[in-house]
């Protein structure tokens, strides 16, 4: 763990003799209320916190839904009615769980984005990096089956449109891909054995993204936090105890975010959502248009971009497996754009990159689209693997502050005992 | 972070256009048949939002008068046309109402063994003319009348506009909280019948219709047969005139209703969280300042 000393210092009895043999209120503390955080975050840096709370937020409301939901091809779309008209507040809980992956992945992306625009992901942070690459992965298995549980039209052909997807392996070793859909399918076609094993990965998924959350918090811990700057900690005025600044903060980062849910929730349930997945599934009819959700739709334009099948299923892997070659890509010696004049533009190059690709994915795959995508796609790839590189080592970054507290007070600050209790935190 | 804020403002600005010239003559290419949806205005859209009781009850009287003819609702109950939030009948009215509905209820088995059929009560679905879609294709030339009780909510919530208006649309939907696509589309379908264009090559037993995907719909004009006439067999009656644009557009709200029961409480409960989190956010921002003051 980062090194400060812990000032725990157990009140009770009991906290005495629970301390003596096994610590876990001194590991809260050092964790959570000493812990020392740059003074100079901003607000994306509450993403972090928003997260923790999406996925506490999803597993409750998840719990709750699996008491009143069917698992089955016959009831299992009846049962999602009934929740929404019969059931005390069912529309509210189910409401609060459809919109509330969508508000995970919007605050996934975010906290994703800045840790690139920051280089977050640069040394010593490279398993802090990958660690949350698994947990957009492990985000995108849970929704990607929990999408399936209502079985209306859209959950049906999404899965398979999805489970497809793996037959493309059949041009490796002929019969792999196809053994592999129909076993994904438990027989030959989407059915209700699909929908039961989706159920009970889709329960046991979010529990495995727990357990990488706190390896990610964990490794977090271990290096500190970066910051604006992308400046190390080095003397006691550069950092605030977690408690009660970062976490004050990070309240109001949590309650403006809360905003945003709550609008969703209550007003506009259905906006994210799609029309025909209020219609039952139905082998029979397949719908003109088969979208994912928004939050899949960059990669579902990377998958169409390409020609071939097999290669649009390797590209729309690698797009989010690229992510965690990130700290070795980078050359740059500063972490944060905000030092990198010319970087700066081609991250922003970037972000618009996999805007008009989430576009392009919401529309058919034909005609212009299909090219556009093609060029987005390409650069989508050469950001990583010629843009970070070669900038890295061409770019002169402009002269860092000298440390977090001049970054925050400006030059001179913080040196010496002269800068007077303003700028040393710690003589509260 | 304000200064972040109105960047990152700037930056969807110069994305917005930058799509607009890129994408708009793909979609220009694309929409070929008339497909119009307007928006309109509803009692239930919005952050204030909430049912009109007597548009919910003209609109059944519409359902009943004429769609039931064809189409089920069967996810709604009887007792839920008594409840608060909705058309809010007397009860004694629809125990009647539910013991006099042409499309009884399957029960059983009784003592012998054998299903028989009963009237509805009041804790029983509405149901169709057809008992299967078999029954429903046979009677109707082979097309099949959906049943409703979702269909609002069953039919796109977006706007189909091009893409830079797209985006200002989304951007006011948004804003506005207004997701009634479906209770539009419903409307412009049973105001959407025209003699079909020259040219235009009617199936047999199909009517032109501008809403439909495609032009061409199985269901008849059927609000055309003179107007539901809304001051039959009432006292005294002081709602609007009825026409067959009162009648699609009471009726869309009573669908609205059927496909999204709790919507009255979800609004009522919405905004109380809405406000709730608004003063907290702004005690937290203004505890948070108090509290860094020092450290700026
Ligand atoms: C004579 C029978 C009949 C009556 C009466 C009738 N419908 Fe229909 N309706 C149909 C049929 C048949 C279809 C299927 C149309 C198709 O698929 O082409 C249909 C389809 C629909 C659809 C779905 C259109 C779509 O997008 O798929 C809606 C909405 C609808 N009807 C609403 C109504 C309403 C509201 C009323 C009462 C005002 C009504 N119908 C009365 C026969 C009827
Ligand atoms: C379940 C989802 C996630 C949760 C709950 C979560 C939680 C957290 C928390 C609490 C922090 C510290 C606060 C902060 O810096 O915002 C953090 C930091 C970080 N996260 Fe995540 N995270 C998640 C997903 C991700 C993903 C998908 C990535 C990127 C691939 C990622 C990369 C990082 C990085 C690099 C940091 C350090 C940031 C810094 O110190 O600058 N995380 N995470």
């Amino acid at each position: 763990m980062s090194s400060h000393e812990s000032n725990y210092k157990p009140t009770s009895r009991f906290g005495k003799w629970l301390d003596d043999r096994l610590p876990v209120g001194r590991l809260m503390h050092g964790q959570f209320v000493d812990f020392p955080t740059p003074r100079n975050l901003n607000y994306w840096w509450t993403f972090g916190g928003i997260l923790t709370f999406c996925l506490v937020a999803q597993l409750v409301t998840g719990i709750v839904l699996a008491m009143h939901y069917q698992p089955s091809a016959a009831e299992a779309f009846n049962s999602v009615d009934h929740i929404r008209r019969d059931v005390n507040y069912g529309w509210m809980i189910q409401a609060m769980h459809a919109t509330g992956s969508s508000m995970f992945f919007l605050a996934a992306y975010i906290h994703l984005f800045r840790g690139l625009y920051y280089g977050s992901y640069k040394a010593p942070r490279e398993i802090l990096w990958i660690l949350g690459v698994f947990i957009i992965l492990a985000m995108m298995a849970t929704a990607f089956m929990g999408y399936s549980l209502p079985w209306g039209q859209m959950s049906f052909w999404a899965v398979t449109v999805i489970t497809n997807l793996f037959s493309s392996l059949d041009s490796i070793i002929p019969g792999v891909g196809t053994a592999i859909v129909q076993w994904l399918w438990g027989g030959y076609s989407v059915s209700g054995s699909t929908l039961n094993r989706f159920f009970a990965l889709h329960y046991l998924l979010p529990f495995v993204i727990v357990g990488l959350v706190a390896l990610h918090i964990w490794a977090l811990h271990v290096v500190g936090q970066n910051n604006p700057a992308g400046l190390d900690i080095k003397t006691k005025s550069d950092s605030v105890p977690m408690y009660p600044y970062a976490v004050a903060k990070d309240a109001v980062g949590l309650f403006a975010f809360l905003l945003v849910f709550a609008w969703f929730v209550f007003f506009l349930p259905d906006y994210l959502g799609h029309a025909d997945n209020f219609i039952e599934a139905n082998p029979l009819v397949t719908p003109p248009h088969i979208v994912p959700e928004w939050y899949f739709l960059p990669y579902y334009a990377i998958l169409r971009a390409v020609p071939s099948k097999l290669g649009g299923v390797i590209l729309m892997f690698a797009s989010i497996a690229i992510l965690a070659f990130a700290p070795w890509l980078d050359t740059a010696r500063v972490r944060s754009s905000k030092y990198r004049p010319i970087y700066k533009w081609f991250f922003w190059l970037f972000v618009f990159t996999c805007l008009a690709l989430g576009y392009l994915g919401a529309k058919p795959a034909e005609g212009s689209y299909v090219a556009w995508a093609r060029v987005f796609t390409a650069y989508y790839f050469l950001h990583f693997i010629v843009v970070m590189p070669i900038l890295g080592l061409i770019e002169t970054p402009k002269k860092l502050p000298g440390s977090i507290t001049e970054d925050v007070l400006g030059p001179g600050a913080g040196k010496g005992a002269t800068a007077g209790a303003a700028a040393a935190p710690e003589t509260r | 972070m304000t200064k972040t804020l109105t960047k990152s403002l700037g930056f969807a600005a110069a994305v917005a256009l930058a799509g607009a010239v890129v994408v708009t003559p793909a979609i220009s290419a694309e929409s070929g048949g008339e497909h119009h949806i307007a928006h309109q205005q509803w009692s239930f859209a919005g952050f204030f939002g909430h049912y009109d009781k007597d548009q919910l009850q003209r609109g059944f009287r519409v359902y009943k008068d004429v769609c039931a003819a064809c189409h089920g609702l069967s996810r709604v109950a009887f007792r839920n046309l008594v409840e608060n939030g909705g058309p809010e009948f007397p009860e004694e009215s629809v125990k009647a109402l539910a013991a006099e509905w042409p499309n009884q209820i399957t029960d059983g088995p009784d003592d012998e063994g054998k299903m028989f059929q009963r009237p509805a009560k009041l804790s029983d679905r509405i149901l169709g003319p057809y008992k299967n879609e078999k029954e429903a294709r046979a009677a109707q030339n082979g097309a099949l009348p959906p049943d409703l009780s979702l269909m609002t909510r069953a039919r796109n919530t977006h706007n189909e506009a091009a893409w830079p208006m797209h985006i200002l649309l989304m951007a006011r939907d948004i804003a506005t909280g207004y997701q009634e696509g479906g209770a539009n589309y419903v409307y412009a379908l049973l105001t959407g019948y025209h003699e079909a264009p020259a040219g235009f090559k009617l199936a047999d037993g199909m009517n032109y219709n501008v809403a439909f995907p495609g032009n061409q719909v199985a269901m008849p004009n059927v609000l055309d047969g003179g107007p539901v006439n809304y001051a039959d067999g009432q006292e005294k009656y002081e709602g609007p005139k009825a026409s067959q644009e009162q009648n699609a557009r009471d009726v869309s709200a009573f669908l609205s209703w059927a496909a999204d029961t709790s919507l009255n409480e979800r609004k009522r409960i919405g905004w109380q969280v809405m406000l709730y989190l608004l003063i907290t956010t702004i005690l937290l921002f203004v505890a948070k300042k108090r509290l860094w003051a020092k450290f700026h």
